[in-house]
Formats: structure tokens, C-alpha cells, sequence
């Protein structure tokens, strides 16, 4: 059996010595009890040196008890997953743990990055900006980025499950120490719906890191009695090791919750978006550093989480202790570490004495209390091992007096408590600086939040018993809850608040550096430098400096920085101002912000009512928005490329099927449909026939081409509009604004039915053969059936509409069934087809086709910039007497410019050059190209035996013939200028 | 996170619905001046304080809806259906 680790206090804590932990740190063996933080355990085992600093690799020891820790920053590893920059003050210590620090080499005890350290005044604030430049960043950046950076990617994260969960509640209590406590108490006797969270994993707060009574008793008990009271009702939810990490509009705050990150077979977190009718903000104050030479030796700690560990983790961090402050608060650190037993060699105290009762207690305890006095530096290598100290001036300003040097292995620091305003600030509320407790305060607040405890500037215990009850008294009664005036927070006798003087920084400046950012080892010298070149802004010198941008997000750094801003710019800390606070309070997984969307779920596939068919057919998918749609069904050991020139010429010569599934379908009925689409359409929709169907283009209101397709109209009051597959959503939703916003006195209603319906065309010479195989009530034959029109009737059993219409080119007859009927409609068309040589047509050989025909495609033929008279519709525009959408737009000078970009194909000169898409038709212009267009569209025809490609091309229209140079990947080559129609020009194919 | 109060739906959050930009933006007939039009086009009044705008209601009702919302607080201050007139209303 091992003995117990050595800075460990026989008794006392709330740790259960009858349980041990053993765990690894660094690569040593060491044990723990059930109750114990990491950074608990390390401090009983004597563990001083826990990381490395980003930038000079410095020693760093545990600063905190808490979420401000910058130093303590651990991978941790359990059941072979690990979790990157753990904090170790808020692990909680489990049994197989394996925490490795982060940012050293070889080892955390001796680091070679320690280099940078001794070299330090060659890396000032801002260095890599200013040399790094010759000749040129990149040069650099490798290196650099491999010496930047914090933290290594968590191992086994597939194993990591993420939840999101939504909680709405009457009052939300966001902190459960005393105040939030008292407040969730108070709303939960009135009968609010109400959540309590905190960071910790256990409820008290403060209450479990202080030796105080309530009502005569330990506080802890009344924190038992609160705690059995809160978890036995039925309107109160508690989350632990949770935190609160940004407050939105209207009462909208999200939690990280931790409370399942420890499991053996793979971690759980959970990411809360709560709504709340009130919020009651009880999130504490964060203790501020002390600012002198060397600082940041390991073994200087704030006074707070000195008697934190003493108290709840009975562990006794050192041998003789001095306790640094400038307020009363700091006393009882002193006095704990002596209650506990501890050697407390001297009480440096800024202000020239502490209050009566605190001098009292001193004196009684014969503790060594220097008044007037501050520690200028602290001395040691790897630890602290004395410091020095001196009598401040009268005014504050400049020291006095000679050099005292006082041995200690533990200095306690205070510079007193700053609110943790964060949430507070998050929402866009203000904030004022406080002259008296030397910290900025919740101010004015415009949402229903109310601020108690610490965090709004109340210390004594007694003050925040009673406004934490009474904000959930208010909570409770502002959402509607009966509430009786009954006394609830226990009566305590009022104390003073803890006479701070808000001195932080050390007069008189030092040669040695002096830390204001622990992590991104930041010093009062960077922040002088910045003022010096005249980042006097808090933003700037933020930025400038990087102080406050470690991912402590200057907890313990931010007020110090501020402080001296005021200082050496001769201004206020209230004119200086803060940074502003942004969500999240602290780092978040992105795993637990993405939850469940992630793989298959993060953005599901639609697939295709055939898609079984298509994936035993050998079909190769391609994503096309959100649908997996067959790119084209290779044959043995086809390309492509292959594959789809057969297919093309399988269509072309005979008969081909090609699933049309997720083109767009919106339903228009009602006596005044054609009257709406009449003025959506640049096409004339009123005079279009029943059961024909026309081809329109959508503008938006600037006059550009935001989509095509045909529209049909299956009775006089009933039309089928067809959109292009990627806008069926978006057009469907857009035709829906129009109605509801614009004209809402038109009746008639918009149903998207896009999904109902599968499309299978049938297309080629044979696509009339293949269909009349087929039981039906429609007459396929050209008489009865002609190009653009559209037929409802049963077909092969199935009730269908069959639209004759052909976007490549042939003879083709678009089968409309709905959707749960579409695979059986294939196969049985391509059986149908098989003696005459049917072919599945994937979307390349469709694509092939139509650019073959010039058929347009919006979204690769047009861009934000393309109106329908490049495209040469303007004889319809013109011809057409009534408003549509962007009509007004096509009357500007500009849409109407000769210099415009127009829609012509080309082909190339040489019968061996290819034409691609995104190539530049270019002019030599003073030596320099200019680029006059590009092609849109490219292909090689299967067809015709040669490259062709659409394109825009300014002028284009008065230059078919012309020759033209196009410019693709550095080579110019010569295209002439053609039509857009290079297949069956009088269209008598698809007429056939 | 708003909390917009649907007339159909009743309160529901932000996520549902969609952001359309300014209400009461007219729209001239064919015949208005460049001017005009290209006001209509691209200018909106992006007001400091009370903004009135719709939104669609697009994972409930699928209704579009006014509102009039402080752009500084983004208090809600009014919800009202579309072909209302504007509200009369100071900023708080």
C-alpha cells in the first residue's frame, strides 16, 4: 500500500479517502481519492510543474481552482480516447486517467522550446508580423505554424457520441453557488419551472471551497439541506458539469455539458439550447492575478484557489506561504492554511491596513501582516522560492523603502474578485467600471435577466443569501407564479464588503517581465510596446499583442491589461473599455455543436424512387445538390466517358430511358393561375392552350435569369409548372412569396409536389414504338399527341401524365407516375424497349445531348449577370404587352447594351482541340489579355464527331462566323463563333 | 435566437422561419422612372430602431407574416399579418 501523497491533509475535504484513484501523469504513476479534481490530485503528489507556455515554453505550475486556469492544461486520455487541453482544475479524477501536458518537448520538466525563453527579447509582441516578411511569409510559415498552436486532435473520437437536447423553463439559473442556490430555492418554492446549472460537478460553488457558517451550522449544511430540497422537487432540473457558454436574443442560452465525458467505452456530451422566461445570471467572480517581476513561477496561485484546494481537497499546497493582496477577502487564505495547520510566513497587504475584524483575526493567529506593501518580484527557477517586498508610496504611485526578501515555496495572490460578467455582456447589454471594487458591473439590461451574487459586485455571504432569494422570488413571480412573502434566506448578520483597493500592477515598472497573459505569454512590456506604436485602442492592443486570445480568453488577464492601458495612455479604465465578449464562455467541441449531423446525417442524401434499379444496373452516382443521380451506367470495362457515348447514341438512334425524377413540379390552381404565372413568366402564359405545354424563363426583379422549364396547362384553371431540378425548392418557395406578398388578392394556391411524382423519359426514334407497347388511354400517335403538349390518362395501370416535350433533341415523351410506382414503370420500359435496344441514359449523355441541341442550362450557361436578351428571347420580351418579374429591369440602358455578353456556341478550329467549360475567349489589349466571354458548356459530340461548347461572348450575336481566341490553361487556341444549335437544327427530330 | 409569435402558429423560435427583409416596400408599375425602380431595387432604410419586415414561417404554417422589430434590442414590438398596414410605432 502506498502512503497517502504528501501534500495531503489527513483530514477535512470533501474527498473520500476510501476510495483511491490511480492515474498517470506524464508518464508517472500517482494516486488520488474519489472527490479530487487532476489538478488536486497533481498539487497532493507534489506536482509542480504542469505545462508549458504557448510562446517562451516557461515552467508553469497551477494558477486556479476553476474555469480561468491557463496554465493547467492537459490531453487526457481514458479507455484510449482523448480529450485535447483539458482543464485539470475541472477534470474530475477518475480511476485508468492519463493526462500528458500540452506544448512541450521532450518533457514538461525540461523543455527545448525553453530556447525561445532565453532569447525572449528577440520575440516582442508582434514580431512575426515585422520579420517575417523577406522574402516573402511563406517562407516562414511552415515552421512557424508547427511552433504555434496548442493542443493535438482527440484520439478515438468515434467513439465521442453528441447529443443536442432543447429545454424551455420558467427561470433559468445559470451558477449554483450560494446565489443561484438561493435563487433556484426561492423560484422552486414558488413553483417556477426552473433549471440550475453549474460548471462544477457538484452543487455549493464557493460554498464548498470556504470555511463559513450558516445560522451557526458549517455552511456546507445548509448547502446539503438545499441541495436534498432542490433535487427532491419535481419543478427543478439540475445539470452539472455543465456550462453555460452563450447568451442570445430573447432569453436563448446554450450549455456544454460534460457529465457523461468520463465514460469508459467512448464519451458522451450534450449541447443544451435552453429557453427561459427569466434568467437569474449567479455566475460568480473570477480572482485576479497580482502583476510583478516573474509572476508566473510555478508555485504562485491566486489566494482563492489556495484555500479552495486546502479546504475541499485537504490538500496543502506549501510549506511556508505568503499570501499577496489588496483586499480583505485574501485573509481568509491566510487564516485557512493556519486553521489547517499550515506555516503562513508573512500578509503583503497593499492598502496601509485591513479592516478591524481581519486585523483582529491576525493578530490573534500572531501572523506576520506587512501593510502598504506589494511583492515587486518573485524569486526562483522552476518554482518559487522567495519574493521580494516593498512599501508602497503615499500615493500609490512609487515605491519606498529598501528590499525585504521573504523565503516561501507558496504565494497566495489577490487582486481581487472581477464580476464574470460574459453572459451578461453576451446579450449586447452594457456595462460600467466600478472605481471602488476596481472591476467592470452588469449595468443596464434590457432583456429579462437579473444579476446576483458575485457577479454583480455582492460578496458577503449574507448579501447574497438574501438578493439571490429574492431574484427567484421575482423570477418566479414575473412568469406567473403565485408568491408568498415568506422569509426563505437564512438571516445572517450583515458584513462588510472586502475593502478593496483596486492596485494590481506593481509601481515603478521592473526590469524583469512581468505576465499579464499566463498562456500566450503575454508581459506588461508588450502591452508598452503596443502603446508605444500606437495601440492604444483595447482592440488593438488585444490583437496586437495577443493578450486575452488564448483560449482562457484572458480570464485572469483581461482586467490587468485594461489597467494598464488607463495607466499609460493617461486614461480611465472606463474610457479604455472592454473587449467584447463573445459565446463561447469557454472552449466548445465541435463535435457537440454539430450533435447527430454528422456522416450520412449531415446532409441526407435524397435518392431516387429507382434508385435500387439504377444501383444493380452498374449505375456510377453523382451528387447533384442534395439527389444521388445516375452520372451513367458503364457497360464491362467502360470509361466515363465510354459509357456515356453509347448512351448518347443509343438515344439518338434508337431508344433510350433516362430517370427525370427530381425535376421540379409545382402545382398552380385556381381561377387566376394563369393570370400569376402570366406575371412570373417572361413568356405569355395567358394564351397558352389546355393540354399544351410552353417553355418559360423566371427573372428575379433585376431582370436576371434565376430559372427555366416548361409549364402546362392540364385545364383551363389548372397548370403543372416545371422547374429545373436544383430550384425546385427555391423556386416553389419564391412563387409562394410572390402570391402571399405581392398579389395575395390572386386566387388560387401552390402546391410543390416535386416528390409525389417520378419522371421517367423516354427518348429516340423508338420512344413512340416503346410507349404504344403499353395498355393506355392515350394516343401517342404525332397527329394526336404533338410536340409541347401534355396528356393525363392511365398508362401500363398506373394514372400518368405524359408530357411530349425534349430537352435532348428527339423524339421524347416525359412519363410522369407517382413516386411509389416508379421502379416497376422502369423496368417494365426497359423491358418493353429491349428489342429495340433500350439504353439507360445517365446524366452525362443527357447533358451531352443537350448541349448538343443548345438547350440551355441555367446555372451553367447563365450567371448573376445574364438577362433573357442575352439569350436572345428578346422578340418575346418585346412582343409580350403585360408585367412580369424584372420586366422594368430589361428597360435600363445597360440590359439593353450592344456590349452585353450573349449566348452563341463555338466550335473549334483545328478538328484536334478540345473546347472546355471556364476557358476565357480573350483579345490582346496593349499587349495584355482582355477577356471578352467564356464558354459555359463544352463537350465532345458522339453525334457530330467534333468539340462544340456554348458560351457568352460580348457582341456575341452580331459576330457568328468571326474567329475568336480562347484562352485555357495557358494556351490560346482559335474557335470560330457559331449558332447554339449544332443538332437537327429545324428541330424535325424531336417534331417527328 | 428570436421568439416570434406566428398569428396562425402561435410562439415558436427563430429556426422556424425565414428572414424576407423590409415590409412595405411598393412595388412601381412598368413605367417608373430608372430612379425610382432602382430605389425599389436596392434601397431599403436599414433603420436604427423600429424595423418593420416579414418573415416566412417556412417549418410551420408556411405563411409569411409582418413584424416590427427594434434593431437594437431585437425586441419584437408587434406581429402582424401580411396586407395589414404598417404599425405606428416609436422605438422604446
Amino acid at each position: 500500500m502506498t502512503a497517502g501523497p504528501e501534500f495531503r491533509l489527513a483530514t477535512g475535504g470533501c474527498i473520500d479517502r476510501s476510495r483511491l484513484l490511480r492515474f498517470t501523469c506524464n508518464g508517472r504513476s500517482l494516486i488520488g481519492y474519489e472527490g479530487d479534481t487532476l489538478a488536486s490530485a497533481l498539487l497532493a503528489n507534489g506536482v509542480r510543474i504542469v505545462g508549458r507556455s504557448l510562446k517562451f515554453h516557461r515552467p508553469r505550475g497551477v494558477l486556479s481552482a476553476g474555469v480561468e486556469e491557463p496554465n493547467a492544461l492537459f490531453r487526457v486520455e481514458i479507455d484510449g480516447a482523448s480529450r485535447p487541453l483539458v482543464r485539470a482544475t475541472l477534470q474530475p479524477l477518475v480511476g485508468q486517467l492519463t493526462a500528458t501536458s500540452e506544448n512541450c518537448f521532450p518533457s514538461v520538466e525540461f523543455d527545448l522550446g525553453r530556447i525561445i525563453d532565453f532569447t525572449h527579447r528577440l520575440w516582442p509582441a508582434g514580431f512575426y508580423n515585422k520579420t517575417f516578411k523577406w522574402p516573402r511569409w511563406s517562407a516562414y510559415e511552415g515552421l512557424i505554424r508547427r511552433a504555434a498552436g496548442l493542443g493535438r486532435l482527440p484520439q478515438g473520437g468515434e467513439r465521442a457520441r453528441y447529443y443536442h437536447h432543447n429545454l424551455h423553463c420558467d427561470v433559468l439559473v445559470c451558477g449554483a453557488g450560494a446565489a443561484g442556490l438561493s435563487a433556484a430555492l426561492a423560484a422552486c418554492r414558488a413553483g417556477a419551472n426552473v433549471v440550475l446549472i453549474d460548471q462544477d460537478r457538484r452543487l455549493g460553488g464557493g460554498l464548498l471551497a470556504e470555511r463559513l457558517t450558516i445560522e451557526g451550522a458549517p455552511a456546507t449544511k445548509w448547502l446539503e439541506r438545499t441541495e436534498a430540497e432542490l433535487r427532491r422537487a419535481r419543478n427543478v432540473y439540475i445539470l452539472l458539469r455543465t456550462t453555460v457558454t452563450g447568451y442570445y436574443d430573447h432569453n436563448v442560452l446554450t450549455a456544454h455539458d460534460e457529465s457523461h465525458a468520463d465514460l469508459v467505452g467512448g464519451s458522451v456530451e450534450r449541447w443544451w439550447k435552453l429557453r427561459a422566461r427569466e434568467v437569474v445570471l449567479a455566475t460568480g467572480a473570477i480572482e485576479q492575478p497580482l502583476v510583478f517581476a516573474n509572476n508566473d513561477l510555478p508555485g504562485i496561485m491566486l489566494a482563492g484557489a489556495v484555500r479552495h484546494y486546502v479546504n475541499r481537497y485537504a490538500v496543502m499546497l506549501g510549506r511556508a506561504v505568503v499570501v499577496a493582496t489588496n483586499n480583505d477577502d485574501a485573509y481568509r487564505t491566510a487564516f485557512d492554511v493556519h486553521e489547517a495547520g499550515g506555516h503562513v510566513a508573512a500578509i503583503i497587504d497593499a492598502r496601509p491596513q485591513p479592516s478591524d475584524a481581519v486585523a483582529a483575526e491576525a493578530r490573534a493567529r500572531d501572523l506576520a501582516l506587512f501593510g502598504s506593501s506589494v511583492v515587486t518580484r518573485a524569486r526562483g527557477g522552476s518554482a518559487v522560492r522567495g519574493v521580494s517586498v516593498r512599501m508602497l508610496s503615499a500615493d500609490g504611485k512609487g515605491l519606498v523603502g529598501p528590499e525585504r526578501r521573504i523565503d516561501c515555496d507558496l504565494l497566495a495572490m489577490s487582486g481581487g474578485w472581477n464580476p464574470a460578467i460574459h453572459l451578461f455582456s453576451q446579450a449586447g447589454r452594457s456595462l460600467r467600471y466600478d472605481e471602488q471594487i476596481g472591476a467592470f458591473m452588469p449595468a443596464r439590461c434590457q432583456q429579462r435577466v437579473q444579476v446576483v451574487g458575485g457577479v454583480n459586485g455582492e460578496f458577503p455571504l449574507a448579501k447574497i443569501l438574501v438578493s439571490g432569494a429574492a431574484s427567484g422570488l421575482e423570477a418566479a413571480r414575473r412568469t406567473g407564479n403565485a408568491v408568498h412573502s415568506v422569509p426563505i434566506a437564512p438571516a445572517l448578520a450583515p458584513a462588510a464588503d472586502y475593502g478593496i483597493r483596486p492596485l494590481r500592477l506593481t509601481p515603478g515598472g521592473a526590469n524583469e517581465r512581468q505576465w499579464l497573459d499566463f498562456l500566450h505569454d503575454v508581459t506588461t512590456a508588450d502591452v508598452e510596446l503596443a502603446v508605444r506604436e500606437n495601440y492604444v485602442s483595447v482592440e488593438h492592443a488585444k490583437r496586437y499583442t495577443t493578450a486575452g486570445m488564448a483560449i482562457d480568453q484572458g480570464k485572469t488577464t483581461n482586467l490587468n491589461v485594461m489597467t494598464l492601458l488607463a495607466e499609460l495612455t493617461g486614461r480611465t479604465v472606463s474610457d479604455v473599455g472592454t473587449t467584447t465578449f463573445r459565446p463561447p464562455f469557454t472552449p466548445v467541441t465541435i463535435g457537440a455543436i454539430s450533435g447527430g449531423a454528422t456522416g450520412q446525417f449531415f446532409a441526407p442524401a435524397r435518392l431516387l424512387p429507382a434508385h435500387a434499379w439504377h444501383v444493380s444496373h452498374g449505375a456510377r452516382f453523382d451528387d447533384y445538390g442534395a439527389w444521388k443521380r445516375p452520372a451513367c451506367y458503364p457497360r464491362g470495362g467502360e470509361t466515363r466517358d465510354q459509357a456515356a457515348h453509347r448512351e448518347v447514341l443509343a438515344a439518338r438512334s434508337g431508344v433510350g430511358l433516362f430517370d427525370g425524377s427530381p425535376l421540379g413540379k409545382i402545382e398552380v390552381k385556381g381561377p387566376d393561375a394563369a393570370e400569376f404565372l402570366n406575371r412570373i413568366y417572361v413568356n405569355n402564359a395567358v394564351t397558352l392552350q389546355s393540354g399544351r405545354v410552353r417553355y418559360g424563363l423566371m427573372l428575379n426583379e433585376n431582370g436576371i435569369v434565376i430559372d427555366d422549364g416548361v409549364f402546362a396547362r392540364l385545364s383551363p384553371e389548372h397548370f403543372l409548372v416545371n422547374t429545373t431540378s436544383a430550384g425546385a425548392d427555391r423556386i416553389a418557395s419564391w412563387l409562394d412569396e410572390w402570391h402571399q406578398c405581392e398579389w395575395p388578392d390572386l386566387r388560387l394556391v401552390l402546391v410543390p409536389v416535386t416528390t409525389q411524382w417520378a419522371v421517367v423519359a423516354v427518348v429516340g426514334p423508338h420512344a413512340r414504338e416503346v410507349l404504344e407497347r403499353f395498355p393506355s388511354d392515350i394516343d401517342f400517335s404525332a397527329e394526336r399527341f404533338p410536340h409541347m403538349s401534355v396528356r393525363t390518362g392511365h398508362f401500363a395501370g398506373v394514372s400518368a401524365r405524359i408530357k411530349r416535350v425534349s430537352f435532348c433533341g428527339e423524339l421524347s415523351f416525359e412519363v410522369s407516375v407517382p413516386a411509389d410506382r416508379a421502379e416497376a414503370l422502369w423496368i417494365q420500359l426497359m423491358n418493353a424497349g429491349e428489342s429495340l435496344g433500350v439504353a439507360a441514359v445517365g446524366i452525362e449523355a443527357w447533358m451531352v445531348m443537350r448541349t448538343e441541341k443548345g438547350f440551355l442550362h441555367v446555372g451553367t450557361d447563365t450567371d448573376g449577370t445574364t438577362n433573357p436578351l442575352d439569350l436572345g428571347f428578346g422578340p418575346i420580351v418585346d412582343k409580350k404587352q403585360d408585367d412580369f418579374v424584372g420586366r422594368r429591369s430589361l428597360m435600363r440602358a445597360y440590359d439593353r447594351a450592344d456590349s452585353r455578353r450573349q449566348f452563341v456556341g463555338f466550335e473549334p478550329m483545328n478538328a484536334a482541340d478540345r473546347l472546355a467549360a471556364g476557358a476565357h475567349l480573350v483579345t490582346v489589349k496593349d499587349v495584355k489579355l482582355r477577356s471578352e466571354g467564356f464558354i459555359t458548356s463544352a463537350c465532345f459530340s458522339p453525334t457530330l464527331g467534333k468539340s462544340i461548347g456554348l458560351g457568352l461572348l460580348e457582341r456575341g450575336f452580331a459576330r457568328r462566323g468571326e474567329t475568336v481566341s480562347v484562352f485555357d490553361e495557358g494556351c490560346t487556341r482559335p474557335a470560330r463563333v457559331v449558332g447554339t444549335t449544332f443538332y437537327d437544327p429545324t428541330g424535325e427530330r424531336m417534331h417527328g | 435566437m428570436l421568439q416570434i409569435a406566428c398569428p396562425w402558429c402561435g410562439v415558436r423560435d427563430e429556426e422556424e422561419f425565414r428572414f424576407g427583409g423590409e415590409s412595405h416596400v411598393s412595388r412601381p408599375p412598368t413605367d417608373a422612372t430608372d430612379v425610382l425602380w432602382a430605389d425599389y431595387l436596392f434601397n431599403r432604410t436599414n433603420p436604427r430602431g423600429v424595423h418593420c419586415e416579414r418573415w416566412l414561417h417556412s417549418y410551420g404554417c408556411g405563411r409569411w407574416l409582418n413584424l416590427a422589430r427594434d434593431t437594437v434590442t431585437h425586441e419584437i414590438l408587434c406581429v402582424y399579418r401580411m396586407g395589414e398596414p404598417k404599425p405606428q410605432l416609436e422605438r422604446s
